[in-house]
């Protein structure tokens, strides 16, 4: 079995007194899909924030490719290739679309490689090439989606970890974006995936694990996870 | 050929001033959306330290302005480190403590300075008056020139305008636009936070040093939370992130108050009725977040298309 890309073991987190991740340990190999579901306040947020440096964990560690990553600057996290495409879209309304997928590219100097995934992420988003000089402010959710996925390509990431993509969108819609995830995920893109759509998520996904308050409740492959009883009657509906 | 007035001269004078403040201010609250309530206290280490050095060291003018502004500058790296951990109101508290301590230091710079000289054993040749505390400083040399306020606002203006368009201006602006966003792309976020505070902070202290030398008296009192929000109110007023904004804001409120003056003691009544009635029509400001180059180009081409619709 190939070495993990990403690899966190036995991870702690408290905000303040509250303790939202406890013990936490999930592998990512490379090229997969690894998706980390449960309801709200499970703490996947929380473990993604924990990834990029966002929160400081008081225990565990996290290894991307092999070295530690844990209490690094966000701004290191990024140079290599960890990129968190944050939930809520969150893109900056007042620029147009080309300048926040520049904005993405912003720790990058090499001009023509840009250049080459600027063309790469409008081939994936082909309504991002006409909206090009639209303010970013003024497209529709769906769109603005995915306009922060794109903006997170152009940091050309190893590891995309994306948070709750499908938010506030229509079926289908969620249908297109999650083809997206599983195109990008062919491309060579490791995905970590959060989702309060465990359904959709675990069909996407090769692996998935289960969040339940602070702590892995179980793992296993995306269609195995999708059968177990717990699951399907906790988070399925079924 | 029309006069100008010592009087209209006076207002020009402080409608320059008020521009590189407006202007200023906007870098930190406007583009990197960190709302600071602090600009009257670099304003007045750019006054003090510049009045004092071209009055008691007799420095030339220009060469005493860059050393106010760059004490302003380092204090905003040095204090932006620190206070821009915070958000929102607490920045704004936080901010305002920063510009009151600046004052309180002015007022009380010569007894303490005094002290601390005596007890390493220069009290002798330590200067007994260097801000002259409470009293005021007076008899600064005159300075009444709009060429060098004008030539200030000028490069405040063209520096912020480059700044802006640059790739760090970007980064600020995203920062202003969504910090946690900002910060998950890469972006330094405390580095270019400091950055534009600092550099805020510097064109605070130039238009300090322009006011010390054109009124030739200062007091601490000058530079109280009442300048702060004066300041504020032309940004806010201008359009928060547009620069043109800020400098139309500084005309317009610079002038209002003046013209307001034949209602009397109505002046103060009326003048913050007009506000209210401002933010109630254009809450996003005059500009809101658009330079008036655009916003003119905008008006030909909606000029220009029924008559192009006409000729179809």
């Amino acid at each position: 079995m190939t070495a993990p890309l990403l690899e966190i073991r036995e991870l702690d987190v408290f905000y303040g007194a509250v303790h939202a991740l406890k013990g936490v340990s999930i592998e990512v190999r490379p090229g997969e899909i690894v998706t980390l579901v449960g309801a709200n306040g499970a703490g996947k947020s929380t473990t993604l924030r924990a990834l990029s440096g966002l929160v400081t964990p008081r225990a565990g560690e996290i290894l991307f490719d092999g070295a530690s990553v844990l209490g690094c600057d966000p701004v290191d996290i990024v140079a290599r290739g960890l990129i968190h495409c944050p939930e809520g879209r969150r893109v900056f309304a007042p620029m147009s679309v080309r300048e926040n997928l520049e904005m993405g590219a912003f720790l990058r100097r090499d001009k023509p490689a840009i250049a080459q995934d600027l063309e790469r992420v409008y081939t994936l988003f082909p309504r991002l090439r006409d909206r090009m000089g639209q303010a970013a402010g003024t497209l529709s959710g769906g769109e603005q989606q995915m306009l922060a996925i794109g903006r997170s390509m152009m940091a050309r990431p190893r590891v995309l970890l994306l948070d709750e993509p499908s938010l506030g969108l229509a079926p289908l819609l969620v249908d297109e974006i999650f083809r997206i995830i599983r195109k990008i995920n062919q491309e060579g893109v490791t995905v970590m995936l959060v989702e309060q759509n465990a359904h959709m998520a675990l069909r996407c996904a090769h692996r998935g694990y289960v969040l339940e308050t602070g702590k892995v409740l179980l793992h296993g492959p995306a269609s195995e996870v999708e059968k177990n009883p717990q699951v399907r009657e906790a988070y399925l509906g079924a | 050929m029309f006069e100008l007035s010592n009087y209209h001269i006076q207002v020009l004078a402080f409608m320059g001033i008020n521009i590189i403040l407006a202007v200023s201010l906007n870098l930190i609250n406007g583009f990197t959306g960190q709302f600071s309530l602090g600009h009257a206290g670099f304003m007045a280490i750019g006054a003090y330290t510049a009045a004092i050095l071209t009055k008691a060291c007799g420095w030339p003018f220009l060469a005493a302005t860059l050393a106010g502004a760059m004490l302003a500058f380092l204090f905003g790296l040095l204090l932006g480190i620190p206070i821009l951990r915070l958000k929102g109101d607490y920045l704004a508290i936080a901010t305002f403590g920063l510009s009151e301590i600046v004052r309180v230091a002015i007022v009380n710079f010569d007894d303490v300075s005094m002290k601390l000289a005596g007890y390493v054993g220069m009290g002798d040749l330590w200067p007994k008056e260097i801000t002259r505390g409470a009293l005021g400083y007076p008899a600064i040399p005159e300075v009444k020139s709009l060429l060098w306020i004008y030539g200030w606002a000028f490069v405040t203006c063209l520096v912020l305008r480059n700044i802006v368009r640059s790739s760090e201006g970007r980064a600020i602006s995203s920062i202003g636009e969504d910090e946690l966003a900002a910060e998950s792309l890469g972006i330094n976020t405390a580095r270019y936070k400091t950055l534009s505070f600092a550099i805020g902070a510097f064109f605070a202290g130039v238009a300090g040093a322009l006011f010390a030398h054109w009124v030739t008296f200062i007091k601490a009192d000058l530079f109280k939370i009442d300048k702060s929000i004066e300041i504020l109110l032309m940004v806010v007023l201008g359009g928060m992130g547009s620069l043109s904004g800020s400098v139309l804001g500084a005309v317009v409120l610079t002038i209002l108050p003046e013209y307001l003056r034949m209602f009397a003691q109505w002046r103060m009544v009326i003048y913050p009725v007009l506000l209210i009635l401002l933010m109630l029509t254009r809450p996003e400001g005059l500009l809101g977040k658009r330079e008036l180059s655009s916003v003119v180009a905008g008006l030909f081409t909606r000029a220009r298309r029924p008559a192009a619709a006409a000729a179809t």
